[in-house]
């Protein structure tokens, strides 16, 4: 008896010719918050509406809170929340009115239905809207309406598309803390993302590309199990440097960040510093240093691999 | 199960949402409004005061007392007076009349043959008095010009009156002095009923979808004929004040009477709406956004008008057209509503229509709702 939240075997997904989602296996602990954290276009939401019930797999199967899929989904609605990547509220209600009708579709208890809804208004900060359409709100207030509908109903299992991707940084670090404390209750979490800060705020993650599970585990371990050696650029002629670090067979990348480049180098390479120093054509004025991996680097190591 | 308590939440969100949508609550008044008045009097299928020329080559005291008795039925008004019937012709065919009537030189001779009764050993047959040139292409003002073929000519002879006596009597029943509105406002009632019902309902899903609300609303436990009670609903309502207001102005204005009981109407005209509001949603979930609703809904309104006998009568199309004007609900609407209204016919007797938007309503929510998809694939 596995007590995982989430778990699937060779989920698969397909539109028309082209396979959005290919053979994820995934297990997802309850407790913690797990990211689906990839590009555009690379299946993590396609992956998120197979676990939701909103799409049927091609091939595979997946066990969502003891129901299996696909089939079921039905009865899956109750105890999962879900808040869509677009806001999918109705703009011309107000912040009560759609809580209101969240509470009601969900059969939240009549009786406890209007201190539950006045409890997250508070939780929120949504005090001050609540007679405002939720159309005129900011994106920041209506990520946090969209955040209390799908709580309302005390889901165990919170699915969130690209909540924040449409947010301030300052809105986008309230909804964390947010997030925490729902995990802090109980709430297990799946999240999809392609900000590398907030991959970094998850407990796990899966790294997502073609639809392929390129990587997954706590993004500390993936860090300190990164396969390259990572070295800091500084000086002049950048552009220059890049181009000829690019054409250099043991650097695995190098992307510029402000006045620096990031480079990475293999791993067996044994004086990774000098490699680049000599590649780069760097002379005196160049300066480089050993540093540590970033989850950027995880992703770009995970990634730079081939279509399939 | 189906739970009332999300019917209820489904339905008070639409309310909510009607009522900030002042645009279509006022169509929704306006509709019947406007078109009752606009129909009422505008639409008359009995002709009056066709635009015709004269050609009166006799000139005589006989062929102006002619003339007035053909003016005096009102059916045409003499606008233009030509030497010729070549002038008139050229008349007709640059429409600037529609008719002309040609008396010829010898009017007053077939006028007297026409006094004497026809009898063996006389010479002369008769011969009608004048000719009426016609623009053919439209069949009413044909048919209003031939109704004078038969003109008596009584008074112009000095025959007396009841010398002619027709062929049958004719007893009009319902509507005796022949008045279009009678037929047309209870008529206006299915098609005002159709178009918006239609219309609001086959936008109703697909909104949900092009506003983005569809996948938050699949996501909840919300089951599909919940959603599609819950929607149909105040439409329902809706419905049951435009045929109020259609029919009250229609009383009080052109003083169409509303014979049969107001049960039966209300058994009637909810039969109407359920099919109406059914058929809506089918073509709800069919269509991809708002636009194809509002094309297929067209697709659907143009038949319901012209077949449905609110314009020409259904006994005069041919068969196959009957058949398919059978399947529109507004074709049974048409019959039962006037049968009501002007008949006092009860629903017993209209059975068939009756049983026809019956199961035309459950068919109706039933595809819709097996079509509506809580997936996305």
């Amino acid at each position: 008896m596995s007590d995982a939240v989430v778990e699937t075997h060779g989920l698969t997904r397909d539109f028309g010719d082209k396979r959005a989602v290919n053979n994820v296996d995934l297990r997802i602990d309850p407790g913690m918050i797990y990211g689906f954290l990839g590009p555009n276009g690379c299946g993590k939401t396609t992956l998120m509406r197979m676990l939701t019930g909103l799409l049927t797999p091609t091939e595979g199967t997946a066990r969502v809170l003891g129901t299996d899929l696909p089939g079921n989904a039905e009865g899956l609605k109750r105890q999962i929340g879900y808040m869509t990547q677009t806001f999918s509220h109705y703009r011309d209600l107000t912040v009560w009115e759609n809580l209101d009708f969240a509470a009601s579709v969900y059969g939240y208890p009549r009786k406890q239905k209007k201190s539950r809804i006045e409890e997250l208004l508070t939780r929120y900060e949504l005090e001050g809207q609540v007679n405002q359409l939720s159309g005129s709100m900011s994106g920041g207030q209506r990520q946090k309406m969209a955040l209390a509908a799908a709580v309302l109903h005390n889901p165990r299992l919170l699915f969130l598309d690209e909540p924040t991707s449409a947010v301030d940084p300052e809105s986008r670090r309230v909804f964390w803390e947010a997030l925490f404390d729902l995990v802090d209750d109980g709430t297990s979490i799946i999240v999809t993302t392609h900000f590398m800060d907030e991959a970094e705020r998850c407990h796990r993650i899966a790294i997502l590309e073609y639809g392929i599970k390129r990587l997954d585990g706590a993004p500390p371990d993936l860090m300190a199990g990164l396969k390259a050696q990572v070295v800091q650029v500084e000086g002049n002629n950048l552009r220059e440097a890049k181009r000829l670090l690019d054409a250099t067979p043991d650097i695995l990348s190098a992307a510029q960040i402000g006045a620096r480049l990031r480079v990475m180098v293999r791993p067996e390479i044994a004086d990774p510093e000098g490699l680049v120093r000599k590649a780069a054509n760097l002379g005196a004025s160049g300066m480089v240093t050993g540093t540590r991996a970033n989850l950027e680097d995880v992703f770009v190591s995970a990634t730079t691999g081939e279509a399939t | 199960m189906i739970s009332p308590r999300r019917i209820g939440a489904i339905l008070k969100k639409e309310l909510i949402q009607l009522r900030r949508d002042s645009m279509t609550l006022r169509m929704v008044i306006m509709i019947p409004l406007i078109q009752l008045l606009l129909f009422g009097y505008a639409i008359n299928t009995n002709l009056r005061e066709v635009p015709a020329a004269l050609v009166d080559q006799s000139r005589t005291g006989l062929s102006r007392a002619l003339v007035q008795m053909v003016e005096a039925t009102q059916v045409v008004t003499f606008t233009h007076t030509f030497a010729t019937p070549e002038e008139a012709e050229r008349a007709i065919a640059a429409s600037d009349v529609r008719a002309a009537l040609i008396l010829p030189h010898d009017l007053a001779r077939r006028v007297s043959q026409s006094r004497d009764p026809a009898g063996p050993g006389k010479r002369e047959t008769k011969r009608p008095v004048g000719q009426w040139i016609v623009d053919g292409s439209d069949t009413m003002v044909a048919a209003a010009i031939r109704g004078l073929r038969g003109m008596p000519l009584a008074e112009l002879v000095q025959q007396p009156a009841n010398a002619q006596v027709p062929t049958f009597e004719v007893a009009l029943f319902y509507n005796p002095e022949q008045r279009s509105e009678v037929n047309i406002v209870p008529g206006l009632v299915g098609i005002i009923l159709t178009m918006t019902m239609i219309m609001f309902t086959s936008a109703a899903i697909v909104r949900e979808t092009e506003r983005g609300n569809m996948e938050m609303l699949i996501n909840t436990p919300v089951k599909p004929l919940e959603l599609m009670i819950g929607k149909i609903i105040p439409f329902l309502v809706i419905g049951l004040v435009q045929v109020a207001i259609v029919l009250g102005l229609g009383n009080l204005l052109f003083n169409v009477p509303i014979n049969g009981g107001m049960g039966t109407l209300l058994a009637v005209t909810l039969l109407f709406i359920g099919a109406s509001l059914s058929l809506g949603l089918v073509l709800s979930t069919i269509a991809k956004n708002q636009l194809q609703a509002m094309q297929m809904t067209m697709f659907v309104i143009l038949p319901s008008i012209l077949l449905s006998g609110f314009m020409f009568p259904f006994d005069g199309m041919p068969k196959p057209a009957q058949y398919i004007a059978e399947l529109f609900p507004a074709t049974h609407f048409m019959s039962m509503i006037r049968g009501v209204v002007l008949r006092d016919a009860t629903l017993v007797e209209m059975a068939g229509g009756a049983l026809w938007l019956s199961g035309f309503t459950v068919v109706g929510l039933a595809v819709a709702t097996f079509r509506f998809n809580k997936r996305l694939d």
